[in-house]
């Protein structure tokens, strides 16, 4: 028997795993330093040196682009970590319990769902940047990771909205029901038992979640509220960038391709392993 | 059937033809008004009343609204505007103004003695902490002599008094100001949609030369990043105070002009917080900066670095020589850190309003040279009104890179702020040296010993590195070939009367 193979797997897995080479060479080699700035390079164009060229500033595109695609990934992964995690044990546990705590929780969460993402990460980081939340602040470091749990919070509803739909499903399955009658706990039940049995489901959430928070990165470093310069961020190099869109295409194009391919290869991803 | 269809056919044609020609109506009636747009970089403020703008974006846009018994022109010249006429006592001490005949406000009513008298008396009142105008806490008395003489009697004799009489005169019927703005300029007031924009009309009743175009739309582009294409789609039509780089990308529609800023570039540091409480930090972070690199970098080299608070439009005060006093030496600066008791450096935050890409890009080389000194100098962009209440209000930031502009074509315009008491001292600066120089500036009404006596000042400023001045940034205005007009002026203001439609005027 042949099977037909299975395409998007195997593009999406090349394509994000070139762009984890990219970024885990990047911890280790840089081609040159990301922010020291070069008068002689300011706007050079494209050499074997300098493959992607150079910004305004005369430093290097392409180290940029790695450090840029590091510090996006690293955003993404902990908004991700976040809103599924606490969408989860949130999803969970109105799932399984059900009553009125899920009345009360999920009206909560649909009117949370009701904004924005962008709007609700905007509410949080302005919230941060006052420094009303100092300790979260401070465990954060000087506000360079609020990004993060902005996003990470406007994240949640979506997640628990997931899980408490599969959860409310499973509950009345069979194995829950001889579970319960051997004498597991609630807990062991939630999270040994019924957790696997949502997994097909949630990777795709997840990997889809994991694209939405690689764009809000790109989309709050644009607005000028994410990654702060001197650092880099794909969001931050295109915004840099949109004012010398016509006299260095260069600069927008290659962030911008990059957040193209890391995203394509993670929708990729998620549908082949959907397909298998 | 076919009649059916017919008719149905000639309904539409009609009806189409009803919506064109009623289109094309509209479009007839607007191009009578002849107009403007013209892109601002902040919004201005809620507030219309001309004597509480603190924000520069917002007086040079209430400088078409607003006049004072004099206005400045743009050779720095002071001309008599609501007054006619003025004449000065031999001790400096007595100002008399004469009224113009037939100055209107925008309402329509005269100007009078009573309205001049209730605009300085406002300005002049303390009970609400200092002056609103700091040069009127001089002032003795304000008489109506008769009905067109206004006499103003001064304590101590004041020679640059006469800049600051281009205070706006405002009715003194008008019980709210900050909601109604009734002056006397070449425009009048409109609306104002916060954080989109502002629309002025030409003042038919205007006692002087009036405004060519009839209706100016303010359009608020608070992200900087999209003004060229805004320039380029042809949604603004004209921007001031543009990049180098910005500049470059414009397309033929447009002329360009060079000028100057007229304001000062720093990074102003806090002087009331650790490090730079210590002038010798505040040294080493001068010799660790290269003004010409900052501005090869970020403008292509255009710009005039300065080294003090104070830029060439001020002639006779300006010290050009002190722009070199520092010149980079990062092992002097090294030397000085470790002098001050940080050999391994130390890292402080610099906030930047994030709509002003000039003070971003020059803040992101400022904490590039800084590195070479081991001082680690974090960037957080923030609101223009965050920035407002916490850094000018409040005081609380550690350095912040602004550009400081003159009120009036006064040296104590500039360097009031540094005594140690003034209200406008954001950086904390305190010397009593520089307050002592500063007081027999004033205090004296020979002009070559006031002139020292600023000098001194200045010098003063240089030495004690009270903050890392960098330059009188090149200013560059695109605006679109289809006006013209546009005239420089030696403060911060726009003159949207000068500009008019090529080919009509």
């Amino acid at each position: 028997m042949k099977r037909k193979k299975n395409f998007n797997l195997i593009i999406g897995t090349v394509l994000t795993g070139l762009m984890l080479l990219l970024i885990v060479t990047g911890l280790f080699f840089l081609p040159y330093d990301p922010e020291t700035m070069d008068i002689e390079l300011k706007f050079a164009g494209m050499s074997p040196a300098h493959p992607f060229g150079c910004d305004n500033y005369g430093r290097d595109v392409f180290t940029r682009v790695m450090v840029g695609a590091r510090t996006t990934l690293l955003v993404a992964l902990g908004t991700v970590g976040i809103g599924a995690g606490a969408g989860i044990l949130i999803g969970a546990f109105t799932g399984y319990f059900g009553g009125w705590v899920d009345e009360v929780v999920m009206r909560i969460i649909d009117a949370l769902f009701a904004f924005p993402s962008i709007l609700l990460a905007l509410v949080v980081i302005s919230l941060l940047g006052n420094g009303k939340l100092g300790v979260i602040s401070l465990l954060l470091g000087s506000g360079k990771y609020q990004v993060i749990l902005a996003l990470g919070i406007a994240f949640i509803p979506s997640f628990a909205r997931v899980v408490r739909s599969e959860y409310l499903k499973q509950r009345e399955m069979d194995y829950v029901k001889n579970a319960r009658i051997m004498g597991c706990g609630h807990l062991r039940i939630m999270f040994v038992h019924i957790l696997p049995n949502i997994m097909p489901v949630l990777i795709p959430t997840v990997m889809i979640g994991f694209n939405n928070a690689v764009l809000s990165e790109a989309g709050m470093s644009y607005l000028g509220i994410g990654v702060q310069p001197p650092d880099a961020s794909l969001g931050r190099m295109l915004s840099e960038a949109q004012t010398y869109l016509f006299s260095q295409p260069s600069y927008a194009l290659f962030p911008g391709l990059t957040i193209v391919l890391l995203v394509l290869g993670f929708s990729l991803l998620a549908d082949g392993l959907e397909e298998r | 059937m076919k009649k059916k269809h017919l008719k149905a056919l000639l309904m539409i044609v009609l009806s189409l033809a009803l919506t064109l020609t009623a289109c094309s109506g509209k479009r007839q009636g607007e191009s009578t008004e002849s107009q403007i747009t013209i892109g601002i970089p902040q919004d201005v403020e809620d507030s219309l009343d001309p004597h509480k703008a603190v924000a520069a974006g917002t007086e040079e846009v209430f400088f078409n609204m607003f006049e004072g018994l004099v206005k400045p022109d743009s050779d720095g010249n002071l001309n008599p505007a609501v007054a006619s006429d003025y004449k000065v006592s031999e001790d400096e001490k007595i100002y008399t103004f004469t009224l113009r005949e037939g100055v209107k406000f925008h309402d329509g009513s005269l100007v009078t003695v009573e309205d001049v008298k209730y605009s300085i008396e406002r300005c002049a009142d303390t009970s609400e902490g200092g002056p609103l105008v700091a040069a009127f806490s001089n002032i003795v008395s304000v008489n109506a002599t008769d009905d067109k003489t206004i006499e103003i009697v001064l304590a101590e004799p004041d020679a640059d008094f006469l800049a600051s009489m281009d205070t706006a005169i405002i009715p003194a019927s008008n019980t709210t100001p900050e909601s109604v703005a009734i002056g006397t300029g070449p425009y009048k007031f409109v609306s104002h949609a916060p954080q989109e924009s502002f629309v002025m009309e030409k003042f038919d009743e205007y006692w002087g030369e009036a405004a060519h175009i009839d209706k100016v739309t303010l359009k608020v582009c608070a992200n900087t990043d999209s003004i060229v294409m805004n320039l380029n789609g042809g949604s603004i039509d004209m921007f001031s105070r543009l990049t180098a780089t910005q500049v470059s990308q414009l397309n033929n529609n447009f002329e360009v002009l060079e000028g100057t800023m007229n304001l000062v570039q720093a990074l102003y540091l806090n002087n009331g917080v650790e490090p730079f409480n210590n002038e010798k930090v505040r040294q080493a972070l001068c010799y660790a900066i290269d003004k010409q690199y900052i501005l090869d970098m970020t403008s292509d080299g255009h710009g005039t670095p300065v080294g003090t608070s104070m830029f060439p439009a001020f002639g006779k005060y300006y010290m050009p020589e002190l722009a070199d006093y520092y010149t980079k030496d990062v092992e002097k600066a090294k030397a000085l850190l470790k002098e001050a008791g940080y050999p391994e450096g130390f890292s402080f935050t610099i906030k930047v309003p994030s709509n002003y890409t000039p003070h971003i890009e020059t803040t992101q080389v400022i904490a590039e040279e800084l590195k070479a000194i081991n001082v680690d100098a974090k960037i957080e962009l923030i609101e223009w009104e965050t920035w407002l209440s916490d850094v000018y209000s409040g005081r609380k930031f550690e350095g912040t890179v602004i550009g400081l502009d003159a009120s009036s074509l006064t040296a104590s315009s500039m360097l009031l702020r540094f005594n140690s008491d003034s209200s406008k001292n954001f950086i904390n600066y305190s010397n009593p040296e520089y307050d002592a120089a500063y007081a027999r500036a004033v205090g004296t009404t020979n002009q070559e010993e006031r002139t020292a006596a600023f000098k001194e000042c200045q010098q003063i400023l240089t030495e004690t590195a009270a903050n890392v001045y960098i330059q009188d940034m090149a200013e560059f205005v695109a605006i679109n070939k289809k006006y013209a007009g546009y005239e420089f002026y030696p403060l911060y203001v726009q003159d949207y009367s000068k500009l008019y439609i090529v080919g009509e005027e």
